[in-house]
């Protein structure tokens, strides 16, 4: 028999602090598996972020970067642009990057800058036990929207994709999902297409990822995954928000 | 070699691109534009990269990814700019990555005013960001000490794995003086085997400043603390000028200590004993220094642009030996030597202002 | 002859379930053993039907899992 499925090479032996469930380490893996599948180990430097994915410095087995919260774009930029031949990326959740590190999101992305953006929305605030994320939904209920994100208070839940997609500067803009295996695989291919406009310098590359939090969603993993399929994806279509190699036929 | 003349901020632009640096993020405020423009206009030119960041947090976070590349690397900024810096500085410290930072210090509190002050003495020697973290700190006096301490500063950062900030202000900033500038640095040879550069035949590499183990968390604060013990003993650099037989001496940095020696030579004319002892490293600041100069006949006159910042280090330095007399301007207005001086006669008649604190 | 082997790294399982879930021929269940984290991790119940599909190991969010299968079929 041949081994089909196995730990990838960029991802160090060390079990994840992560929740039972929680699919950040499934999204782990997809990274791990892109970078395995073009090659680039030894090349890539990624920059962690604040919240659940604070330790993926310990999970990569490549050279990392922990940033400030919100600041992985900048701190991803200042790499890059001093050392272009290598490939970076962040991995952010919607705490980090849809709140706090907006302006550097934006920003990046307006300049097109050539890094890898891996973006995890579980629209919650995991980290710190639940609170109300910039990307809660409407009416979801959270340690600090006790009876549900109201829009009278709260407003309305950011969709990064289609905000970013009015830039010119992104190359590629992904929102996919990990509630199952088909989706799973999908948001693999994103992922590893996001790399790879960053390797043919095309620019600004993000995806989204759709996650749960099943501990602080108060249901089972499973559970989540339905939820999420249920709850998240109306408010957060599926699908490719920008690519500019789409006519090229990629 | 010939002397160029030329404004501070620029002086201090040129000699970070000889020193070696590579990478410039900025952000513009005043009095510090020159040194973005000066970088924009000729690192890239000279083999380097500038950028404009969104912010000065933004700024501070690429300085960030940059150092931790090994590359010599700098933002600067002025007063309420850098306290937007500091969350990203207490993390450089913490990471120990090698950085220059300058402030180009305008009066505040506040959006303030774009004169020229000297309130963020305690942000930078004292701390600033959260943590316990120290940064070296230069104060340069002079366009060629603009020019000077910038070298200093890239090997001090190199040295030292530590941010190190040069304490400037709108005067130092703006004004024009001939300089002689080093050569320019041929490429860096210092190793940097800590650095995040892609991990190529070795073990991958982590910056983090995260660390949850307390006992872990308190060996590495130990460990740092014990850097700076070591700053402390070797790092220390001051000037004194007519020390010896001073039975008054003046205590200023930057564009104060530049009033005070005019204040010293105008008092000097008068037939009084005045010297001046002038801080050119805040941290580590030169107690020991100051120390061996205290006793019962020796009094001392802090000038500073603020409330009173550096005079608690001068009151701590003396050790209750001598009497410490201060004297100030504010809101971007600066002390002439007159005002110093007669503050000097009056201290003289045995009045004087006295331990005047805020 | 099965097809396919799930290898299981119990000691990484977190018993979060979702490779029941997904699994078309229920391969697998969760043990009566305890890890050392305190959890029940994941057994293979009827390792002749495995067919190393691949789907448990791709829900995996904790690398539990590593598979070998006769013919690749994953693309």
């Amino acid at each position: 028999m041949r081994t089909v499925f196995k730990k990838p090479r960029a991802m160090t032996k060390r079990p994840m602090h992560y929740c039972p469930g929680c699919t950040h380490g499934i999204i782990h893996r997809l990274v791990g598996e892109a970078i395995d599948s073009l090659g680039i180990l030894e090349e890539t430097i990624g920059v962690a972020s604040v919240g659940c994915s604070v330790f993926a410095y310990d999970y990569f087995n490549c050279d990392m970067q922990q940033a400030a919260h919100g600041r992985a774009p900048a701190v991803a930029t200042g790499i890059k642009r001093v050392l272009p031949q290598r490939t970076v990326f962040t991995y952010q959740g919607d705490g980090d990057l849809a709140s706090i590190g907006m302006a550097e999101i934006v920003h990046a992305a307006a300049r097109g800058e050539n890094i890898t953006v891996i973006f995890v929305n579980n629209a919650i605030y995991g980290m710190t036990s639940g609170q109300m994320a910039p990307t809660s939904l409407i009416g979801q209920k959270t340690t600090t929207s006790p009876r549900g994100r109201s829009v009278k208070d709260a407003g309305y839940p950011i969709k990064i994709c289609e905000l970013l997609a009015t830039l010119e500067g992104p190359s590629y803009l992904a929102r996919v999902s990990s509630h199952d295996p088909r989706h799973i695989l999908q948001a693999g291919r994103a992922i590893k297409k996001a790399f790879r406009m960053q390797k043919e310098k095309r620019g600004f590359a993000l995806v989204e990822v759709l996650s749960t939090c099943s501990v602080n969603w108060g249901l089972t993993p499973r559970g989540a995954m339905e939820w999420l399929a249920e709850n998240m994806i109306p408010t957060y279509p599926l699908g490719v928000y920008k690519d500019v190699t789409a006519k090229e036929g990629d | 070699m010939t002397k160029t003349l030329i404004r501070g901020n620029e002086a201090l632009a040129e000699a970070a691109i000889r020193a070696g640096c590579k990478a410039f993020f900025g952000y513009p405020i005043t009095p510090q534009n020159e040194i973005p423009d000066y970088m924009a206009y000729h690192l890239p030119l000279r083999g380097g990269v500038y950028l404009q960041a969104e912010s000065e947090v933004s700024a501070i976070n690429m300085v960030y990814g940059a150092a931790g590349t090994g590359t010599r690397v700098m933002t600067s900024s002025s007063s309420p700019g850098i306290s937007l810096k500091q969350e990203g500085i207490s993390y450089l410290a913490a990471g120990e990555l090698p950085c220059v930072i300058v402030n180009v210090m305008r009066c505040g509190p506040g959006l303030g005013g774009i004169h020229p002050g000297q309130g963020d003495y305690f942000q930078a020697v004292k701390g600033g960001g959260h943590g316990d973290y120290r940064l070296l700190v230069l104060a340069p006096g002079s366009v060629q000490e603009m020019a000077d301490l910038t070298t200093l500063a890239f090997d001090l950062a190199d040295k030292w794995r530590n941010p190190v900030l040069i304490l400037s202000d709108g005067i130092l900033g703006q004004m024009m003086e001939p300089v002689e500038f080093s050569p320019e640095e041929g490429p860096l040879a210092m190793d940097k085997p800590w650095a995040t550069t892609g991990a190529v035949n070795r073990k991958p590499n982590v910056i983090n400043t995260l660390d949850i183990v307390p006992e872990s968390l308190e060996k590495k604060n130990y460990a740092l603390l014990a850097k700076y013990e070591r700053i402390k003993r070797e790092e220390i650099r001051w000037e004194e000028k007519k020390i010896s037989d001073a039975d008054l001496i003046l205590v200023a940095y930057g564009t104060s200590a530049r009033v005070a020696r005019s204040a010293m030579d105008l008092a000097r004319g008068k037939g009084l004993k005045v010297g001046l002892f002038r801080p050119i490293s805040l941290f580590p600041f030169p107690y020991p220094q100051l120390k061996r100069l205290a006793c019962r006949k020796r009094q001392f006159l802090v000038i500073e642009m603020s409330g009173g910042q550096m005079l608690e280090d001068v009151r701590l330095a003396v050790e209750g030996r001598s009497k410490v007399h201060f004297t100030n301007r504010l809101g971007g207005m600066v002390p002439t030597p007159q005002d110093v001086l007669e503050t000097i006669l009056k201290i003289r008649e045995g009045g004087g202002p006295g331990e005047n604190s805020f | 002859m099965p097809k396919g082997q799930v290898i299981i790294d119990s000691e990484r399982c977190k018993e979060c379930s979702l490779c029941l879930t997904v699994c078309p021929h229920d391969v697998l269940r969760i043990s009566k053993t305890i890890n050392a984290n305190g959890y029940h991790p994941v057994e293979a119940a009827l390792p002749e039907n495995c067919t190393g599909c691949t789907l448990c190991a791709v829900i995996c969010p904790d690398l539990v899992l590593t598979i070998k299968r006769l013919v690749p079929e994953r693309t």
